[in-house]
């Protein structure tokens, strides 16, 4: 019985032991990258390249649910508000759930699902087939050229989609209830643009967007070219990515509204 | 893929992207109302603002003229002085009267300037004397519970 008892804390200490390790080791491999991000930078193709795979490719899924986010929006806010007979406040609300909390946080879920999980398939199938062994014996160093691009290009490509997503949810949000439901058209943008302000809502949106890409893709790099090179180690990199971001989004999302909109009317 | 379609589809995005972000800047945030005009500031103070916030609309006949910029208390008069920015395409007379109102039973408040009749226009960093408080809600049932307890009083005498 104390055997087993001396196993099972064995057990804990080895899994916090092998935690602090890889936490060890993404930080060495995120200073490394960051170091050696002036090379990719020179060779700004290669960033240009990646942007259109993370960046320009996930722009339909965004669009799409940005416009369903926000026609949903208007209609349940509308469902609410008209019974204290204050519909016009929907674009209000439409407008300040978007900007400050949907659109950064489902965009960078979005994007974690469909940009990061890639980048890390993709560098993770590298690694296993031996790609970035290859590199390394002809002298290309593979965080240089593989991973450091496929960073900014997620850093890059974030805020925009996020603001994408704002925007295009506002309008799914105007086409809901002022062109369907008839809702006066005035004080929809009127309110809105009042209650609305650039500097607390707008700037602080894009600072959760700056953030949460930086987290995502940084994740995804990483597990990619920690991952195991073997099939079952790929997927398994894959889904953990897809986890890790999204919580490390949830999150960072709980921190950041805490310190930006605490107190603020 | 063709390295300039490549391009041609990344730029698109970075333009779209900036496009987005200028929509919500001026569509649906308040940047579209920071006039880029030039704005003089007034000053006012009054004996109790109520809710009135930093941001707050200057209203005059209901139309937007400026906004509350600064609300501060001033300790020797122990009344609140509220600093406003106004556009300087709005003049006013010197014996403009402001005051706090509330736009619906619920609404924000905001400070409405009624224009006087002087000749003498107000000036940059000049300060409005007739100012009237905001009304509160409690106060004023209190004056009213006040004035019906002593009408019924009156009666049974």
């Amino acid at each position: 019985m104390p055997r087993r008892i001396v196993l099972g804390i064995q057990g804990v200490g080895h899994r916090v032991i092998e935690s602090v390790w890889r936490l060890g080791r993404a930080s060495r491999f995120f200073m490394l990258m960051l170091m050696k991000s002036g090379t990719s930078m020179r060779r700004f193709r290669l960033i240009i390249r990646e942007i259109y795979f993370t960046g320009v490719l996930s722009l339909i899924i965004i669009v799409v649910s940005g416009l369903f986010v926000g026609m949903v929006l208007g209609l349940q806010g509308y469902e609410t508000l008209q019974k204290y007979g204050s519909e016009s406040a929907v674009g209000t609300l439409v407008a300040l759930s978007l900007v400050r909390e949907l659109g950064p946080v489902v965009a960078a879920l979005l994007f974690a699902s469909r940009a990061g999980s890639a980048i890390t398939a993709e560098i993770g199938l590298m690694k296993a087939t031996e790609q970035l062994a290859a590199m390394e014996m002809m002298a290309v160093d593979p965080i240089a050229r593989v991973v450091a691009p496929r960073f900014w290009a997620g850093v890059i490509s974030m805020p925009f989609l996020a603001a994408m997503f704002s925007s295009v949810g506002v309008f799914g949000g105007y086409l809901v209830t002022v062109v369907l439901i008839g809702v006066d058209e005035g004080s929809f943008w009127s309110q809105m643009q009042s209650a609305v302000d650039f500097r607390y809502d707008i700037v602080n949106g894009v600072i959760k967007t700056c953030v949460f890409g930086v987290a995502v893709t940084a994740i995804a790099v990483f597990e990619g070219y920690d991952a195991p090179p073997t099939a079952a180690g790929v997927s398994g990199a894959t889904t953990r990515t897809v986890v890790t971001s999204s919580l490390a989004i949830l999150g960072l999302d709980f921190v950041l509204t805490a310190f930006m909109f605490r107190g603020m009317s | 893929m063709q390295r300039t379609t490549m391009d041609l589809w990344v730029g698109l995005f970075v333009v779209a992207g900036i496009g987005a972000l200028l929509v919500l800047a001026l569509k649906v945030g308040n940047m579209g109302t920071y006039s880029a005009a030039q704005s003089y500031t007034l000053m006012g103070s009054f004996e109790n603002i109520g809710g009135l916030k930093p941001r707050a609309p200057v209203k005059s006949a209901g139309v937007v003229v400026g906004r509350v910029l600064d609300i501060q208390f001033n300790p020797e008069t122990f009344d609140a002085v509220v600093t406003m920015s106004i556009d300087t395409r709005y003049q006013f007379p010197k014996d403009t009267f402001a005051s706090i109102l509330t736009s619906g039973l619920l609404g924000e408040q905001y400070i409405g300037l009624a224009a006087g009749g002087d000749e003498v226009m107000l000036k940059g960093g000049d300060k409005i004397m007739k100012t009237n408080s905001a009304i509160v809600l409690e106060e004023m049932i209190g004056r009213f519970l006040f004035n019906k307890a002593s009408e019924s009083k009156d009666g049974n005498n």
